[in-house]
């Protein structure tokens, strides 16, 4: 160093420090992806099909039944969704975490082998199990107990079944933000109160429950949010049983004659709703400091379940057949199997629908192609957006980071129909007439996934200290400099893993690319979408499990270098 | 509303082509003559090296058509891009106007968006050699811009294991049945064209009184017309009350638990058209994907393997099939479903709640 510093020195005049365009460059870019695509949601949300002003779209959105059935609907159904969320994720939180459960990390596998598959995939192999004729449980069950032709057990089609399945592959959120608060909550308060002579039930209720409250309304929040907002799910399930959602409606907006103003008016209150919850949530999870006073604090002491324990792993393994353990059973066997629902022998097995994907549906090739190049690019784009916005923020740059940083935070309140509508309005016009290319859907999957990747390199750039970039600085390194010399050879972990959380994440999204999907920019999600709709189930069976290959190559990828619970706290958050 | 691409949407990205729209005039002259396959029109195709067949036929039909085509013409690859017709129709408006022109072929089951596409002027006139020779007047455009590559019906049909056959339906009315509650699968005309057009003529013969009824029913709303028949098979539900009859006939010949049903009202004729695009990236490979549709040897095709019937004169019935002569079938009506569209779905959509 002492022989390269004369050197430096002398470059010092000539190096321009590029922090402040970088800075604007980034506000700008931010700007755009989101600011400009909600604003024309807005507008055309108040104007006529002819351009006047008008309050018409919103009177209608509140007056016929059209509209408040779905709104009541999604309500009923996000509602019911985050409180047997809870119900289920904060015992099993609790289990994981506090107490001597055996195989625990195989739990947290599977809890995150929930998170990452595809809800709709999820719906899907959900119809094959129970849907009320030819369902196999309902099967199994006429099996078992001789019951008539068309008596059955499970019927997945009503609300109640909707609400179940989207519990499914939501509840991993809520586990995770329990999991870890647990985590966090220091054994010597318990240890305390029990030397104080409180019995385990009043610690429980005095110490350990206050404690994880602020984490378990959050998740409740998440949880109604996820359930809210989600598409796939509620299309595959509740049209066929003759209603609505507010997703499902708005989609149903875009069919011919497309309604755009009437979709962007549906999708305000979802949007307005998605800020206030979070808001909320905000509030709550700020108030959570008082939790870690303790300071250095050892693990939290494991309590012993005794023979408990084999009961509460039992009742651990039961939730997690129903995300995990059912559902890709049913797929495995809608893939091999001569008709969907038909239970695979040795005797039947074909390989028709491996055929048909692989060497006869012409639309594998293009659709597998798109969603590779778009999941790259997003995971690269947004990583490195991701990464500079964080340096900006964490090392206070300049004046105005924080508006950065609530910039690549603000997408976490668009769903993605929302944004998906919003991207519409604003790239099938010109200048910019985007609809029809990847990178319209490039945009929409850069902006859904910002906030986790943010979140995720914000809390890894706190973890490498200021000074290594100062003596880089005091050597004559601009900030860009040291910033790719230094900091960024430091931070190569955090950034493979969120390369690919963001490519995961975008292998699974179906919600922004229903609306945005032209028949060249094809992605998976929407061709199984599109296969689910004239029912080629085995094809979707072959297809899911491929996506689910895929997912869970990288995920293993990912637990190679870094822990996923910390990735999917921070998704959750 | 009226049922035209040049109505004020979201989609005028493109003020040139909104103009088309608007102004150009139906086109007048007579077909063009009649196209054969020359081996100049292969050697171009072959050059292009691939054909885009947007289409709502059911897709394992529509990729054994389009291997059929790859296999006469090696070098020209066939795009399959099937969703439902209604699907197609919206995706082609919203596509044109966004400047994309990726359409070479269309094949709809809703003939309506023939007749709306021509009137924009967006179909080339072409006449293949086939169609020129033996299809009938009532199977061709005067101006040679679409032929009716397949006919079928939407039918009745019911699964054999869950319903015997002394107590299956036989008409429309039958449906209404307390005994069918909850055991009626039917497709979407939001979705399908084959349901636009069967909803439109079922609606004319029996009045709209028949959906209000038939949704008390509790039925199984699903999208494809191709969708019910493949219901019925795994058993999900016993009658489908709408569905294409070619995907019932191919299942039953395939050993699968299921039979149609000819309702004594008659069933819906759907005429699903062929028709070129002017903007077509691949005009020489649609010429040649076009003419080998309406060749007798690929209507044979669709006939053998696919349970269509065909306007082709030189194509035989296949045995162990209700001849298509002795159906009774609804009268068919492009023009009044052109007109009474936006209509049709306003109202299904309050009937059924989806």
């Amino acid at each position: 160093m002492t022989i390269a510093l004369p050197r430096r020195i002398e470059r010092r005049p000539i190096s321009f420090d590029l922090s402040k365009p970088t800075l604007y460059a980034f506000a700008a870019l931010l700007c755009v992806l989101i600011v400009l695509p909600m604003s024309w949601l807005v507008y055309y949300s108040l104007v006529d099909p002819s351009g006047t002003l008008t309050l018409d779209n919103f009177r209608q959105l509140f007056s016929e039944p059209a509209f408040l059935d779905p709104l009541l609907t999604t309500f009923i159904v996000a509602t019911g969704s985050s409180f047997f969320c809870c119900l289920v994720a904060a015992p099993m939180g609790w289990l994981v975490a506090r107490t001597n459960l055996p195989a625990a990390r195989t739990i947290r596998a599977l809890v995150t082998a929930s998170f990452v598959t595809p809800p709709f995939l999820g719906a899907i192999a959900w119809e094959f199990l129970a849907a009320p004729n030819s369902g196999l449980l309902n099967k199994l069950y006429r099996a078992l107990t001789g019951a008539e032709q068309d008596a059955y057990l499970f019927n997945i089609y009503t609300l109640s079944g909707l609400i179940f399945v989207i519990c499914c592959y939501t509840f991993p959120y809520v586990f995770v933000l329990i999991a870890n608060a647990l985590d966090r909550i220091p054994g010597e308060l318990e240890d305390a109160s029990s030397n104080l002579g409180a019995r385990v039930w009043t610690t429980a209720r005095r110490i350990t429950i206050p404690l994880a409250l602020p984490a378990l309304l959050a998740g409740a929040l998440v949880a109604f949010l996820q359930a809210m907002t989600l598409f796939g799910s509620p299309a595959i399930l509740a049209l066929p049983a003759g209603f609505h959602t507010m997703t499902t409606k708005i989609w149903s907006l875009f069919q011919y004659p497309p309604k755009p103003e009437l979709a962007a008016a549906a999708s305000l209150p979802l949007l307005i709703l998605t800020v206030m919850l979070l808001r909320a949530q905000h509030f709550i999870l700020g108030r959570r400091g008082y939790s870690v006073v303790g300071g250095k604090s050892g693990n939290p002491r494991l309590i012993p379940l005794g023979r408990m324990k084999w009961v509460a792993f039992a009742a651990c393994m039961a939730v997690l057949l129903l995300p995990v353990i059912l559902p890709y059973a049913a797929l495995f066997n809608a893939a091999f199997s001569p008709i969907a629902t038909t239970l695979l022998t040795p005797g039947n097995a074909t390989l028709q629908n491996v055929r048909f994907v692989f060497f006869e549906l012409s639309a594998t090739s293009l659709a597998l192609k798109n969603t590779f190049i778009l999941g790259a690019l997003a995971a690269t784009f947004g990583t490195v957006l991701a990464l500079m916005i964080s340096y900006l923020t964490t090392r206070k740059v300049v004046a105005g980071h924080q508006a950065l940083g609530f910039l690549a935070t603000a997408p976490i309140a668009i769903p993605g129909i929302v944004l998906g509508v919003g991207l519409f309005l604003a790239y099938t016009r010109p200048p910019l007439v985007l609809y029809g290319t990847l990178w319209i859907l490039l945009l929409a999957y850069l902006t859904i996934e910002l906030p986790a990747a943010y979140q995720q390199m914000q809390s890894a750039f706190r973890a490498v200290h200021s000074e290594l970039e100062d003596a880089s600085r005091i050597l004559g390194a601009t900030r860009l400099q040291s910033l790719r010399h230094v900091t960024a050879p430091l931070l190569r972990t955090s950034v493979i893993a969120t390369w690919c959380f963001i490519f995961v994440s975008v292998i699974r999204e179906l919600s922004a690319a229903i609306i945005l999907f032209t028949s060249q920019t094809k992605v998976v999600s929407v061709l199984i979408f599109d296969l689910k709709e004239s029912g080629d189930l085995g094809a979707i069976a072959v297809l899911g499990l491929c996506m689910l290959a895929i997912t869970f190559m990288v995920v293993i990828l990912i637990n190679r270098i870094s822990g996923f619970g910390g990735n999917l706290r921070r998704v959750a958050g | 509303m009226q049922r035209k691409i040049s109505r004020r949407t979201i989609l005028q990205g493109s003020s040139a082509l909104a103009l088309t729209g608007v102004f150009a005039s139906p086109i007048r002259a007579a077909a063009p003559p009649a196209s054969s396959i020359t081996p100049e029109l292969i050697a171009a195709a072959k050059k292009e090296g691939k054909v885009v067949w947007y289409t709502s036929v059911d897709l394992k039909l529509a990729q054994q058509i389009g291997k059929a085509f790859e296999a006469k013409f090696p070098g020209v690859a066939c795009r399959v891009e099937r969703t439902g017709a209604e699907r197609v129709f919206q995706r082609i408006g919203q596509e044109y106007s966004s400047n994309i022109h990726a359409v070479d072929v269309v094949n709809t089951s809703d003939a309506a968006h023939v007749v709306v596409w021509k009137r924009n002027g967006w179909l080339a006139p072409y006449v293949p050699e086939d169609v020129a020779k033996y299809y009938p007047d009532e199977h061709k455009d005067a101006d040679g811009t679409y032929a009716s590559f397949r006919i079928f019906l939407s039918v009745i049909a019911y699964n054999t294991n869950l319903v015997k056959k002394e107590e299956a339906p036989k008409s429309f009315a039958d449906l209404l049945d307390p005994k069918w509650k909850g055991k009626i699968v039917k497709a979407h005309p939001g979705y399908s064209g084959t349901i636009m057009t069967a909803t439109f003529q079922i609606a004319r013969d029996l009045g709209w009184e028949y959906f209000e009824k038939l949704a008390q029913q509790n039925i199984m709303q699903i999208q494809s017309a191709s969708d019910p028949p493949k219901k019925l098979a795994l058993g999900e539900r016993a009658v489908q009350a709408d569905g294409v009859e070619y995907l019932v006939l191919r299942l039953k010949e395939t050993g699968q638990p299921i039979e149609p049903v000819y309702a004594t009202e008659g069933s819906p004729l759907i005429i699903g058209p062929n028709a070129m695009f002017k903007g077509a990236p691949n005009p020489n490979a649609a010429r040649l994907f076009q003419s080998y549709c309406f060749t007798a040897e690929a209507q044979q095709l669709c006939i053998d393997i696919g349970g269509l019937r065909s306007a082709h004169p030189h194509t035989k019935e296949k045995a162990g099939r209700m001849p298509f002569a002795s159906i009774k079938k609804m009268k068919d009506d492009a023009e009044g479903v052109e007109r009474t569209a936006a209509e049709i779905k306003e109202r299904y959509t309050k009937i059924f709640k989806v």
